[in-house]
């Protein structure tokens, strides 16, 4: 018996060890690439000036882009990777499966949508835009679960439902993209796959405000969500609120990702790539929201970088994710389908 | 036998008004006599003459593109014995169009005659790497596999043209217009080099059809009936390719039509691949045309293109199959 | 020792909605005993387990725990009094036993309090009980298929409920297995005066290791009592349509049935 305490105990703070050690390191990788973020730009400006801008230091030059141009970019890339990374691990962690994530199954598409219509056809405000956004992501996710549940349930049906959704969606957005007169190069971009150019700090207010409320909530339910992996009945026999869990995780996660599409256009690929990324590292102990949610942030940042300033054309953060991502998704359908797992 | 003909009637009588309205309707309506004057009296040069000689072309165009999609689902929806088989779904289409825009962009390929062969080539590319990577596994090649490897794939290639046409504000504008499907870019030009395509299309149906037949019940019975399965899957598979590339290099991508003309025959008269091939290509022609009206009366004055109102048909109809597909994870 | 309960159905009827698969069942659980549900395939031994464990809404009838409807207690206080192993949990990619092990103790845990060294005994002594200490760091998906079935147990165990139901827990094992594991089950029910409720396919094995059998036909409750009393070749010959002939277990001096086909007639047999 005390052999069996000690080695169980010994197996439990290795875990422990990992998942506290590597989220401390993915959150050192965020406040590097944040550093980063604020030195790097058109001039180049040292650690030194960048701290006594923050600190409210008048430094000719630095101070306006630093404050406004590079530290409102560094906020929303910060804030929208932390929202699809933790909301994709979300979906992926309760449905059971990586492909279920917001980006496959229409979700981004549905708050894009909803965004590109209210900015094309109202010009409306940013509030409203965010608003929209998040009716278009609920309204989607109630749309596909409602006709997944009508045939007999399967995530897979689920899935395939989502993707005929997003066709939808995606005829959509072209559509209002060509009767709209304001679209000029960027601004489309954005809308097809995501880009921090042009954030304001007085647009961002709705993307922290929604980080900040719901990850909390997200966390006190995590505990569920990693019980309700083991299925429904199980779950329930362990005394998980079954519904009311998955009712909140769901809201909170298209919550945080509908403002994130809003904010910053669906970045490819993000919300899908986190969680599993996390699980690797930090192990699958404990709920990876922190950690996926860092991840996220990493690579929005990261790419956001290297689209910025790696070539000698500047590409939106979404195309170096849709790049990067894409052939790991592929990696994973063919590790799935010779698994025999689909 | 008679439900064939009743339908094949049906069908034809839809083909002729589908004609007639793609004819008449439009922004502007036409007037009986005008459009008779334009189609005789080929001096004219009246604006209605010019109108109803461009919607001529348009709806002949329209036909084609439509007929050689519903071939090409057919054929793709028996090779892979997977319902929702279509060249917008397993990612063909952005094959296409990523060797269009790397074409334009890197070989300054200007000439409709050339993007035929690059799409064409990246259409196979594609297809071949998404059924590739669809068909690992135990259960060969299933709806969803598919579709997630087709889904994929597109999306690694739509970053690919992304990158490609950011730097060069040109190759953006030619291909923003291209990218929705359309088939207003339709022109006698186009029609000629569409024609050949079409015809061995047409050819490859006849004669693999029954062979198709036979591969409905599964390789083992389909080589004891004496087919030769991988000749037969090749050709069928190429055919169906062939054709959607053709399509969407000249019309540029346009969605679901391949989903929908062999569903719909299959719904009214059953499996049979010799009937529902021919009439799969001739309601094809009939949706796409009749959706090109739609776009164009919605979008007035203006239009609608026609690749967003095949979504939006498309998209309900896919879910529909969807919910009827049986699906083995629990 | 495990506490005692008094835990009862009555004129329970369970189903979906326009067909009933339990239909009027009463019958109280023996405290501190081994119950098995015994029937033929679609007889409802399932629905009535789940229904007993909370896990589908009655139809009619109600369930008791201590005279209080188990409708009114709350999730997690019912989970530390009665655990259930479903028939086919689904294990999540790349966990481990001991993680495994530990999501059982999800009841005892509340927000503000972590995990305690009273959580690792339990899972220690879970591990104990269905000797999986060997493999505790090992991923599930490595394990064999018996080695499986006693880590969800453990797991179950980890719960420390005073009552535990299990559906099927021996399909697909090779009979070797299945004895190991209903040995182990028999342990813990000596050990500690855990009620056991469980579904099991083979009536031999469950005459042999109840002490109380409900037997089950087209959802109504046929036959209750220990073994010796419940096992006739009538009933067998009710619930399976089988004709057979029961005899006594040699080893367990508990009743076995011999079935009788077309070509094994009893007179052939001589």
């Amino acid at each position: 018996m005390n052999k069996t305490m000690n080695f169980i105990v010994d197996l439990r703070m290795r875990h422990r060890k990992q998942f506290l050690s590597m989220t401390f390191i993915l959150s050192l990788i965020v406040c590097m690439l944040s550093v980063a973020m604020l030195m790097i730009g058109n001039t180049i400006y040292p650690v030194s000036d960048v701290v006594r801008v923050l600190m409210g230091e008048d430094i000719k030059g630095a101070t306006f882009a630093i404050e406004t141009i590079r530290l409102p970019r560094l906020f929303a890339g910060l804030f929208a990777g932390f929202a699809f990374g933790a909301g994709g691990y979300v979906f992926q962690t309760m449905l059971r499966n990586p492909l279920a994530n917001p980006n496959v199954i229409g979700i981004t598409a549905g708050s894009s949508a909803a965004a590109v219509f209210c900015i094309i056809v109202w010009q409306a405000s940013n509030t409203v835009v965010s608003i929209a956004s998040i009716v278009g992501g609920l309204a989607t996710v109630l749309l596909i679960f409602g006709l997944a549940k009508g045939a007999s349930f399967s995530i897979g049906r689920l899935i395939l439902i989502g993707i005929g959704i997003q066709a939808m969606l995606s005829a959509v957005i072209s559509y209002l993209m060509l009767i709209g007169n304001t679209h000029d190069i960027p601004t489309a971009m954005r809308w097809i796959s995501g880009s921090l150019n042009g954030a304001k700090m007085s647009n961002l207010s709705p993307l922290l405000f929604t980080v900040i409320l719901f990850v909390p909530i997200m966390m006190y339910f995590g505990k569920g969500l990693k019980i309700l992996e083991l299925g429904e009945q199980a779950a329930l026999s362990l005394g998980v609120h079954t519904n009311r869990t998955r009712l909140v995780l769901i809201v909170s996660a298209v919550m945080m990702i509908a403002v994130a599409t809003a904010t910053t256009g669906p970045i490819a690929f993000v919300a899908f790539l986190s969680g599993p990324i996390a699980n690797r590292f930090v192990g699958t102990s404990y709920s990876n929201i922190i950690p996926s949610g860092l991840v996220g942030a990493i690579l929005v940042l990261g790419a956001d970088l290297i689209g910025q300033y790696a070539f000698a054309v500047r590409y939106p953060v979404g195309v170096i994710t849709g790049i990067v991502g894409a052939p790991y998704l592929i990696y994973l359908l063919i590790r799935i389908n010779r698994k025999g797992k689909l | 036998m008679y439900l064939f003909f009743g339908v094949f009637a049906l069908l034809l009588v839809l083909f002729g008004l589908s004609i007639v309205t793609s004819i008449f309707l439009g922004a502007r309506t036409m007037e009986w006599t005008d459009v008779w004057n334009s189609l005789w009296h080929a001096d004219s040069t009246s604006l209605e003459a010019s109108i109803v000689q461009h919607r001529v072309t348009r709806t002949l165009f329209s036909l084609m593109c439509g007929a050689a999609l519903g071939i090409s689902g057919a054929f793709m929806q028996s090779v892979t014995r997977n319902p929702i088989a279509d060249p917008s779904i397993l990612g063909v289409n952005t094959g296409a169009a990523l060797f269009v825009v790397a074409g334009i962009a890197f070989f300054h390929i200007q000439s409709a005659e050339q993007f035929i062969w690059l799409a064409i080539a990246g259409a196979i590319l594609s297809a071949l790497f998404v059924f590739g990577i669809g068909s690992m596994g135990s259960g060969g090649a299933t709806p969803l596999k598919l579709v997630l490897a087709g889904a994929a794939t597109s999306a690694i290639l739509s970053s690919l043209v992304v990158a490609i046409m950011i730097p060069r504000t040109n190759v953006m504008d030619q291909f923003r217009f291209w990218q929705v499907g359309s088939v207003g870019v339709g022109s006698w030009e186009s029609i000629r080099l569409f024609l050949p395509f079409l015809i061995v299309g047409i050819l490859i149906a006849f004669l693999v059809a029954p062979a198709l037949n036979a591969l409905a019940l599964g390789d083992d019975v389909a080589t004891s009936l004496g087919v030769r399965v991988g000749t037969v899957r090749f050709v069928a598979a190429l055919g169906g390719v062939l054709l959607c590339g053709v399509t969407t290099a000249l019309a540029g991508p346009i969605g679901f039509i391949g989903l929908l003309a062999p569903h719909l025959i299959r719904l009214l008269l059953g499996s049979d691949l010799r009937y529902v091939i021919p009439l799969s290509a001739l309601s094809g022609a009939i949706i796409l045309t009749l959706s090109d009206v739609i776009g164009r009366i919605i979008g007035s004055p203006s239009e609608l293109e026609v690749g967003i109102v095949t979504a939006f048909v498309g998209a309900p109809i896919l879910i529909l199959i969807t919910m009827k597909v049986k699906m083995r994870d629990g | 020792m495990k506490r005692t309960h008094v835990y009862e159905a009555t004129h329970l009827a369970a189903g979906y909605e326009n067909q009933m698969i339990i239909e009027d069942v009463s019958l109280t659980i023996p405290s501190h005993q081994i119950s098995i549900i015994i029937g033929a395939n679609g007889c409802g031994k399932s629905t009535l387990l789940k229904t007993m464990a909370r896990l589908i809404k009655p139809l009619a009838g109600q369930i008791t725990l201590n005279g209080t409807p188990i409708q009114k207690i709350p999730p997690k206080p019912f989970a530390k009094i009665l655990g259930l192993l479903p028939q086919s949990p689904i294990v999540p990619e790349g966990i481990t036993v001991v993680d495994l092990i530990g999501r059982g103790r999800f009841p005892h845990h509340t927000f503000w309090k972590g995990w305690t060294t009273e959580d690792d005994e339990a899972v220690a002594e879970a591990m104990e009980i269905m000797g999986v200490t060997e493999f505790a760091h090992r991923s599930i998906d490595e394990l064999s298929g018996g080695q499986r079935q006693r880590v969800w147990i453990a797991m179950a165990l980890a719960q420390q409920t005073d009552i535990l139901f299990l559906d099927e827990p021996t399909t697909y094992l090779d009979i070797t297995y299945q004895i190991e594991i209903l040995d182990r089950l028999t342990d813990l029910n000596k050990k500690y005066g855990t009620t056991i409720v469980m579904v099991l396919h083979d009536i031999n094995l469950s005459a042999r290791y109840a002490d109380h059998l409900f037997a089950l036909h087209k959802g109504k409750l046929v036959a209750e009592g220990a073994p010796s009393e419940v096992i006739t070749s009538s009933l067998i010959q009710q619930i399976f349509d089988l004709q057979c002939i029961v005899v006594e277990d040699p080893i367990a001096k508990s009743p076995a049935i011999v079935p009788i086909g077309k070509y094994h007639q009893v007179d052939s047999a001589r």
